[in-house]
């Protein structure tokens, strides 16, 4: 399949604070200024050095390139004011680049606002037909999808009210109809599905996954809402200050951008860290080793050392090990019965402990660490919590073709059969 | 190689207009010519009937101000009609002027988000004023029949046929020098402010609101006749008022001149546009 979107040595330079001297009197007075070579009188005192005022310039975009194959969905993931939205107008050419190229085939359908050219007097009808024909469409096209649209935004019924009178849900449902159903090559979206209840936002993710996996149309999509990143898109670009610093798998690009890829140290301190109320000062946990590393790659089991020593006398200490997956939700835990029964007050220990993960599936990990004790009634109270005790990463996929997104991170045992048989006769 | 359709670069290359773009969103030009127009009127109680009463009241006080105070009017003709011909070709080209120049501030909104040919939000802006001038345009065609009826003084001839050059050659005008302020205003709000004020100080400089033979040095064979026939706008209203009520003469020197005049703004505006269209966004 062909290249549909091309970009290369993209910059975008912004100029800080007002343009120019703002006002006609100002710029003429720079000029005449420059004219009999004296001094600005419109330059702060500050600026007068020229090597100053170039920093002024902000670049929101250096030197980015990168391509899109058709069919593919590409997810655009990075901090606030990492490049993300001014890519996205780049490319949808609301403005221009200072320098570099951009090449696309076919039409672009771009979403960076929810219900572009919407008027509030006008009726649902009426705004369908206005907003379709921004973003591309001719009359001829709305009118054939008419009915697809408005049962898409499941509006029948208020399709000849003003949009004034519509709920922000409701408007968001038929602005985003519309946009789906363009026949672009190219969909852009910045964001625009965070609005909306859960079940239409399935539904919008389902609509643009069917766009680019099966009718081979290319897909970006920018969202700080990294579950639908992972629902939609095939690969990731990661942004960060307005350069690129990663471009590949969605999982290693959602690690990175959550900051966890240049966290993996084999020792961790955490005897100085801060704890949560009274946690770590019976039993505080000074430090953690990740012991037989290979940069943290595992394959079915992994082993730490943990240093820790004791401020009172504690009995019957246990440990959970909470593994969760790159964006901190919890995929499993691993509890232990008594480890140690009699710890005194002002001894350092350290022990070792061994998580098996047999039937974890490849991604990043991290491990939150926690002490606790049992008292004779089984009831049991946290003595320290320690997150990212240890971080690894499971780079060895022991099935192939199994995509986390759908399937989850743990290989649960083997279905099993039982009483075949062939029924009839 | 590969090839796209599309190609995007950071300097502008040459004089392009995108017309052939702009014809593919014809479409969006006429929805926004509806929108506007629907809206526009939109709870107002009178409705498009505003269209209307605006130069209707403007007609009545020339009729009476430079018409029957200062003595202004044409000879010879109805002061209503010879005013109200002014006041619906003024209006026209005046409103496609402005609306031109303030079309990117007003609706930065849609265009800082979504990407058509730029050039659609002022000629759709153009057209819709041109509806009002119909609707005025017909009110005038009754007022001219009434006073045909009651046998004043007024002929129609065949320059009438001359109309949509008129119109064309105002809607060029007011497009261009509409262009070059909203180019020159993206960067000087300044202008903005200047915009009205040069508007009504050009209508003064137009026989709108008087007869050009009432003003002595402008009149035909006057000193500064050549200077004031320079205003494509005055060879316009001069032949409009020719063909359909029957007073004045054409020059078709000056007319001539007008369209070149015409011309050299509409370029210098499509020239400016050119150079700020694509990075205006970041500016306004």
């Amino acid at each position: 399949m062909g290249n549909a979107i091309k970009v290369e040595h993209v910059y975008k330079e912004y100029r800080l604070g007002a343009i120019g001297g703002g006002t006609l009197k100002g710029d003429l007075q720079s000029w005449w200024a420059r004219v009999r070579r004296q001094e600005d009188p419109n330059l702060r005192i500050d600026e007068t050095d020229s090597r100053h005022r170039k920093n002024e310039r902000f670049l929101a975009l250096k030197d980015v390139s990168f391509t899109a194959k058709e069919g593919e969905a590409i997810g655009i993931i990075g901090h606030n004011g990492a490049g993300k939205s001014t890519m996205l107008k780049l490319i949808s050419r609301v403005t221009a680049p200072t320098a570099g190229t951009i090449s696309y085939n076919g039409r672009i359908a771009s979403m960076l606002e929810v219900g572009t050219g919407f008027h509030p007097e006008m009726t649902g009808r009426e705004n369908i037909y206005m907003n379709g024909a921004i973003l591309g469409m001719t009359k001829a096209e709305i009118s054939r999808k008419l009915d697809e649209i408005i049962e898409f935004a499941e509006m029948r019924q208020f399709i000849d009210t003003p949009v004034k009178r519509y709920s922000s849900g409701m408007y968001v449902k038929l602005a985003f109809a519309v946009a789906a159903h363009l026949d672009s090559e190219i969909m852009i979206m910045d964001e625009v599905l965070a609005v909306g209840d859960a079940k239409f936002q399935q539904k919008c993710l389902g609509k643009m996954g069917d766009a680019a996996h099966n009718q081979g149309r290319t897909v970006l999509y920018v969202s700080h809402n990294m579950s639908t990143i992972r629902q939609l898109c095939s690969r990731c670009i990661v942004l960060s200050h307005g350069e690129k610093v990663f471009d590949g798998g969605v999982e290693d690009a959602i690690a990175m951008y959550l900051g966890l890829a240049e966290q993996f140290k084999p020792v961790r301190q955490f005897d100085t860290q801060k704890r949560k109320g009274y946690f770590g000062e019976y039993l505080r946990i000074d430090e953690v080793e990740f012991l037989d590393t290979k940069d943290g790659k595992i394959l079915n089991e992994l082993s730490f050392r943990v240093h820790f020593h004791c401020g009172k006398d504690v009995d019957n200490v246990c440990a959970r090990a909470e593994i969760m997956a790159s964006e901190n939700y919890t995929i499993g835990t691993a509890p232990s019965g008594v480890l140690m029964e009699h710890l005194y007050k002002g001894e350092s220990y350290s022990c070792v402990l061994h998580l098996k993960v047999p039937d974890l599936m490849p991604g990043r990990f991290n491990v939150t660490l926690l002490f606790y004790y049992e008292n004779e009634f089984k009831n049991t109270t946290t003595l320290d919590r320690v997150e990212n005790a240890v971080i690894f990463e499971v780079s060895e996929a022991k099935i192939t073709r199994w995509v986390t997104r759908d399937r989850g991170y743990i290989k649960l045992p083997d279905l099993e059969l039982s009483e075949f048989q062939k029924n009839g006769d | 190689m590969e090839t796209y359709t599309t190609v995007i670069q950071a300097k502008s290359t040459g004089l392009n207009l995108h017309l052939k773009e702009l014809w593919r969103y014809r479409d969006l030009i006429l929805l926004f010519v509806k929108r506007s127009f629907i809206t526009r009127y939109k709870q107002t109680i009178l409705g498009p009937a505003w269209a209307i009463i605006q130069p209707l009241l403007t007609t009545v006080v020339f009729t009476v101000v430079f018409g029957n105070i200062a003595g202004l009017g044409a000879q010879g003709v109805p002061s209503f009609v010879f005013f109200f011909s002014g006041t619906m070709l003024w209006s026209y080209f005046s409103a496609s002027l402005t609306g031109t120049a303030n079309t990117f501030i007003s609706n930065r909104g849609i265009l800082g988000k979504v990407y058509f040919p730029r050039l659609v939000m002022p000629v759709s802006g153009v057209l819709t004023h041109l509806i009002t001038f119909g609707i005025q345009f017909f009110f005038f065609l009754c007022f001219l029949i009434y006073y045909m009826i009651a046998g004043e003084n007024v002929h129609p001839n065949l320059f009438v046929l001359m109309l949509p050059l008129l119109l064309l050659q105002l809607a060029m005008l007011g497009l261009g020098v509409g262009v070059i302020i909203s180019a020159l205003t993206t960067k000087y709000r300044d202008l903005s402010m200047l915009t009205g004020f040069g508007v009504s100080l050009w209508m003064y400089g137009t026989p709108i609101a008087y007869d050009m033979e009432a003003m002595g040095a402008f009149a035909t064979g006057g000193k500064y006749h050549a200077l004031y026939m320079l205003n494509p706008v005055t060879s316009i209203v001069n032949i409009f008022r020719y063909g359909f009520i029957g007073i004045g003469q054409i020059e078709w020197l000056y007319y001539g001149i007008g369209w070149i005049v015409t011309f050299v703004l509409l370029f210098i505006g499509v020239l400016m546009f050119n150079r700020v269209e694509r990075t205006f966004m970041d500016t306004i």
